[in-house]
C-alpha cells in the first residue's frame, strides 16, 4: 500500500485563478499591517524590559485575587494570565506574571521580588516561582536592534545568493515571497497578541529559511526547464515546474508540519508559541512559493535567450539527453 | 555509476560510526555525568573508594563528552553584568593628581601656586597662578604620562594633556583608556569566576559579551539572588586611621581626608585619612570566625610585606582608632589596643553567620575592580527544566514516529532506507553537538524536532526524482543515478540558504537562539550528508545484493 499526498501527473494550472491568490497575498499582508498597527505586538520582556515570573501553584489560578495582591505594591503597569496546557498535572495551576521596567532600576531590585512572592504567598501558600527573569531597558533595545538586523541581514544574504545562482527576477520573486511570510506572520501574532519574544525572531528566521527552501526548488526546477522547454511560453514553464515539484513540496510540508504538530502538542507551554510561529509560517511558507515568488517572475518576465551563456546559472544540467 | 566504490563505502560508514560513538554517552546522561566528575575530581588529587567506583560507571576507552544542557533546559541562574570602567579612569585620574601636584609644586616660583578645579570625572583640572610658567607646567605634567603600547604597535603616552590659559586639563589617551578597560574587564572576569568557584556550584559560565559586559551563567542555583549577592558587592577593603567621628554629614574633611558613613550606626560618619595603611589586596587569608563573644566574624591574615606594615603602625599609634572600611563604608573602627605584630586579626560587626561567610568569601577572591550593574537576570527552576526535557523528548518521538510512518507508507522500502538514515541522522546531531561541545537549549530541542521533519526533504527530493526519471530512464539502476544527479542542485542550493540563515541566527543571536541556530545549522549538514551518502550507500548496497529489474519509489 503505498501512500499518495498528490497523484503522480498533475497538471495544476497555477495562475488561472491568479488575481484570487494574489489579490489574496497582498490584502492579507495588508490586513496584516492594519493588524499589527492596531493591536501592536505583544512584546515580551525581552523586547520592553521588565520581569516576568512563573507561578505554579496546586490552588486553581484565580487572576484578580493575584491582581489584588500585587496592587499595594504600586509596580505600574502588571499583566496576569493563566497558563493551561495538556502537558499539566490536573492539580498543577501555573501563571504567567509579568511586570514593568520598574523606575530607576536596570533590573528589578532583590527586594521587589521578595515583596512579589510574599504577597503572592498571602493568596496561595503552596505557591512556588519555577522561573524568574528580568530584562533591563538597556538591553531589551539592543535586543530589538539586533533582531531587526538578524532578519534583514537574513533576506540581503538570500537576496545575494539566489541573485548568484539564479537571475534577479527570481531573487525578486523569493524576497517578496519571504516578506509575504514574515508579514503574516507578525499579524497573526498581533491577532492573537501572542507574546513576541526573542524565541519569536528566531523562528521568523526559521520561517525564512524553510520558506527560501521551498521556493528555491521550484525555481531549481523552472531554471532546468526553461532551457529544456525553450520554446514554451514562461508560464507554462512555471507552471510545469511547480506541478512537477509539487509531490515534494507537500511530502516536505507533510513530514515537517507532522512533527510540529506533535511539539505543538506534547511540547509544553515554555515553547508553544515558538512552535506555533515555525508551523504557521510553514502553511503560508509553502503557500507562498507555489503563488507569489512565481507570480512575480513570471510579471517581471525572464531572459530567454540561451544561446548566450550564462556564467552565473549551474548549466551542469542543462544539457543531458534523456 | 551506481555501485559506490568500497573505499567510499567505508569512509561514509566510519563517519556514520564515529558520529555515533560519540553521540553514545548522550543516551545514559547521568552515569555518564556522574563518571566524568568523580574522574575530574581524582585528576585534581582527590581518592576515595566512592570517586573510583563512580568514575568506573563509564569505560574510559568510550568517549564522554555530552551535549550541555542550557539553563532553560538544567535550572539555575543567567545574568548579564555591566562592568562601570569608567570608574576605573576616575580612580586612575584621582590617584593621577598627587603626582601632578608634586612634580608642579617642586618649580613653584615658575608656576606658581598649583590649585585643583572641580571638573567632570573623566578629567584633571589644574589651575596654576603665574601664566608666563603655562608652557613650563604643560612639559612637567605630560612629562609624567607614561607610554601605553597599543595594539597596533604604536606606543603613545597614556595621557592627553590640554593647557589653556592657566588651566591644565589632563585627560586619558584613547590608547589608555582601551588598554585600561581590557584590563578592567580581565581582572573582572578574573574575580568573578574567584567569588563563583568559592562557593562551588559546577560547571559555570563566564563570558565577556562585547566590550563591557560579563554573561554569568550558572546552573543549579536555586535563585539569581544569591549570585547576585556575590556579585553585587566590590568588596574593596581598606584600614585607614581614623582622624575624627562626626555627625554632620557635609562637615569638609580636610586636604588627604574623607568622609565615610559608618554601616551599623546611620548618623555616624568618621573623617579619615585619604592614603589606607593596607588593602584587601594585601590579605593572605580570610575565613569566618567568632570573635570573644561568639558572634560570626571574619578573621584575616595579612601577606608578609603588609604584616609589617600593619605591625609597624600599631607599634606607633597604641591607643588610637583606626577605621575597617568595606565599599565606603566603615564596618568598625576599634581602638589599637597594643602592637599586633603576627599580621593577622579579626573583623567584627553586626554580621550575621551568613553575611560573614560571604564577606570572607568576597575578601578571598579579591575586590573588582570595578562596580557591576545588573542588566538582565534570569532564573530558571530545575523542575521546569526537567519538564520541558520531559516534554521536548516525548514531542520528538512521536513527531519522529509519525515523519518515519508516513515515509514508509509513502515510498515503501526507500522510504524505510531514509528512515534509517534518519535514525543515523539524530545520532549524528547529537554526535556533533558533543564533539563541539555544543549547548542544547528548549528552542534547540525544538531545531532538532524541525530538523527531523526538513531532513528526509533531501531524500524526498531525490525520491521523487528518481520516480520522474523512471518514465524515461533506461532501467533502475540509471534512473536511481539520474535521481541523485540532478536532485543534487535542488538540495545543495535550497540547504545552503537555509545553512546562511542558520550562521545569521548564531551570530546575531544569543542563549536560547544561539541554540537554536546550533542545532538547526549541525543538522542542515549532518541531514545531507545522511541524505546523499548514507541513503545512496544503503540503496547501492541493496542494488548490488538483490539486482532488481524492476523497483518502486
Amino acid at each position: 500500500m503505498r501512500l499518495r499526498l498528490i497523484p503522480d501527473d498533475t497538471n495544476i494550472n497555477f495562475f488561472r485563478y491568479a488575481w484570487v491568490t494574489f489579490g489574496a497575498s497582498a490584502l492579507l499582508m495588508v490586513m496584516s499591517l492594519v493588524v499589527f498597527l492596531v493591536y501592536g505586538l505583544n512584546f515580551g520582556i525581552d523586547f520592553r524590559g521588565g520581569t516576568s515570573i512563573r507561578t505554579e501553584s496546586t490552588q486553581v489560578v484565580d487572576v484578580a485575587a493575584y491582581r489584588e495582591a500585587l496592587t499595594p505594591l504600586a509596580l505600574g503597569d502588571v499583566s496576569i494570565t493563566e497558563v493551561f496546557d495538556p502537558t499539566f498535572a490536573d492539580d498543577q495551576n501555573v501563571a504567567m506574571i509579568r511586570i514593568q521596567a520598574q523606575e530607576g532600576d536596570e533590573s528589578i531590585s532583590p527586594q521587589t521580588i521578595a515583596q512579589i512572592q510574599d504577597a503572592l504567598r498571602g493568596v496561595a501558600p503552596d505557591i512556588t516561582f519555577p522561573s524568574v527573569e528580568s530584562v533591563g531597558p538597556k538591553v531589551s533595545g539592543e535586543l530589538i536592534r539586533t533582531a531587526v538586523l538578524a532578519v534583514l541581514g537574513a533576506l540581503t544574504a538570500i537576496v545575494i545568493y539566489i541573485w548568484l545562482r539564479f537571475e534577479w527576477q527570481f531573487a525578486v520573486g523569493a524576497v517578496a515571497a519571504l516578506i509575504h511570510d514574515v508579514v503574516l506572520t507578525i499579524g497573526i501574532f498581533a491577532l492573537f497578541q501572542i507574546r513576541f519574544d526573542l524565541a519569536i525572531i528566531a523562528a521568523l528566521l526559521t520561517i525564512v529559511g524553510y520558506s527560501i527552501n521551498d521556493t528555491v526548488v521550484v525555481f531549481d526546477r523552472a531554471r532546468e526547464n526553461l532551457r529544456k522547454y525553450k520554446a514554451k511560453p514562461l508560464i507554462d514553464v512555471l507552471n510545469i515546474s511547480a506541478n512537477e515539484t509539487l509531490s515534494r513540496t507537500m511530502m516536505t510540508s507533510g513530514t515537517t508540519l507532522l512533527a510540529l504538530i506533535a511539539l505543538l502538542v506534547l511540547g509544553g507551554d515554555v515553547i508553544r508559541g515558538f512552535v506555533f510561529a515555525i508551523a504557521w509560517g510553514i502553511i503560508v511558507g509553502t503557500y507562498s512559493s507555489l503563488y507569489v515568488a512565481k507570480n512575480i517572475v513570471l510579471m517581471l518576465g525572464v531572459k530567454r535567450d540561451w544561446s548566450k551563456k550564462d556564467p552565473a546559472a549551474g548549466t551542469k544540467y542543462g544539457h543531458i539527453d534523456t | 555509476m551506481l555501485s559506490i566504490s568500497y573505499p567510499k563505502q567505508i569512509m561514509i560508514w566510519l563517519t556514520v560510526v564515529v558520529g555515533l560513538m560519540l553521540a553514545l554517552p548522550n543516551g545514559f546522561y547521568n552515569r555518564v555525568e556522574t563518571s566524568n566528575d568523580a574522574r575530574a575530581l581524582i585528576e585534581a588529587g582527590q581518592t576515595s573508594a566512592t570517586l573510583e567506583q563512580e568514575a568506573a560507571l563509564w569505560p574510559s576507552f568510550l568517549p564522554s563528552s555530552l551535549v550541555n544542557l542550557g539553563l532553560d533546559l538544567r535550572g539555575g541562574a543567567h545574568l548579564l553584568v555591566e562592568v562601570a570602567v569608567q570608574d576605573v579612569h576616575a580612580s586612575f585620574l584621582e590617584g593621577f593628581w598627587p603626582q601632578v601636584r608634586d612634580v608642579l609644586a617642586a618649580e613653584r616660583e615658575t608656576v606658581g601656586f598649583v590649585t585643583r578645579e572641580e571638573g567632570p570625572v573623566t578629567e584633571l583640572r589644574v589651575r596654576i597662578s603665574e601664566p608666563a610658567g603655562a608652557n613650563r607646567a604643560f612639559e612637567l605634567v605630560r612629562g609624567l604620562g607614561r607610554p601605553v603600547t597599543s595594539f597596533t604597535g604604536a606606543a603613545s603616552s597614556n595621557i592627553d594633556v590640554r593647557i589653556n590659559g592657566t588651566l591644565l586639563t589632563v585627560t586619558l589617551s584613547e590608547a589608555e583608556m582601551s588598554a585600561m578597560n581590557e584590563r578592567t574587564m580581565l581582572q573582572t572576569l578574573e574575580i568573578i569566576r574567584r567569588r563563583i568557584d568559592e562557593v562551588g556550584t559546577r560547571e559555570p559560565t563566564i563570558q565577556r559579551q562585547g566590550a563591557e559586559r560579563v554573561l554569568v551563567q550558572v546552573p543549579g542555583v536555586g535563585s539569581a539572588q544569591e549570585i547576585k549577592d556575590l556579585l553585587g558587592t566590590t568588596a574593596q577593603l581598606t584600614f585607614n586611621p581614623v582622624i575624627a567621628r562626626t555627625s554632620n554629614a557635609n562637615e569638609s574633611p580636610g586636604t588627604g581626608n574623607f568622609l565615610v558613613p559608618s554601616l551599623d550606626e546611620p548618623g555616624l560618619f568618621y573623617i579619615l585619612e585619604r592614603r589606607p595603611v593596607v588593602t584587601g589586596e594585601q590579605l593572605e587569608n580570610a575565613q569566618l570566625d567568632f570573635d570573644q563573644n561568639n558572634r560570626p566574624a571574619v578573621a584575616f591574615r595579612f601577606n608578609t610585606a603588609a604584616a609589617r606594615i600593619f605591625g609597624d603602625y600599631t607599634l606607633a599609634n597604641v591607643g588610637s582608632p583606626f577605621a575597617i572600611v568595606l565599599d565606603n563604608e566603615v564596618i568598625s573602627a576599634p581602638t589599637i589596643q597594643s602592637h599586633i605584630p603576627g599580621g593577622s586579626g579579626i573583623i567584627t560587626g553586626n554580621f550575621t553567620v551568613e553575611e560573614a561567610t560571604n564577606l570572607a568569601v568576597l575578601l578571598r577572591a579579591g575586590a573588582l575592580p570595578a562596580e557591576l550593574t545588573f542588566l538582565e537576570e534570569r532564573t530558571i527552576g530545575p523542575e521546569l527544566g526537567q519538564d520541558s526535557i520531559d516534554a521536548g523528548r516525548l514531542a520528538a518521538l512521536v513527531g519522529g514516529l509519525l515523519v518515519v510512518l508516513f515515509m514508509g507508507f509513502t515510498y515503501g522500502l526507500f522510504g524505510w532506507f531514509a528512515n534509517l538514515a534518519l535514525v543515523i541522522n539524530l545520532g549524528l546531531i547529537f554526535g556533533a553537538l558533543s564533539l563541539v561541545g555544543a549547548t542544547l537549549t528548549l528552542p534547540g530541542i525544538a531545531g532538532i524536532v524541525l530538523t527531523v521533519g526538513m531532513a528526509v526533504d533531501a531524500n524526498v527530493l531525490v525520491f521523487e526524482r528518481i520516480r520522474e526519471e523512471m518514465k524515461t530512464a533506461k532501467g533502475p539502476a540509471r534512473a536511481i543515478e539520474l535521481g541523485y544527479e540532478r536532485a543534487l542542485s535542488a538540495i545543495t542550493d535550497s540547504n545552503f540558504t537555509t545553512f546562511m540563515v542558520a550562521l545569521i541566527l548564531f551570530t546575531l543571536g544569543s542563549g536560547p537562539v544561539r541554540g537554536f541556530a546550533i542545532t538547526l545549522g549541525l543538522g542542515i549538514i549532518t541531514s545531507v550528508f545522511t541524505a546523499i551518502f548514507v541513503t545512496r550507500s544503503l540503496i547501492s548496497i541493496w542494488f548490488a545484493y538483490r539486482r532488481p529489474k524492476t523497483i518502486e519509489v
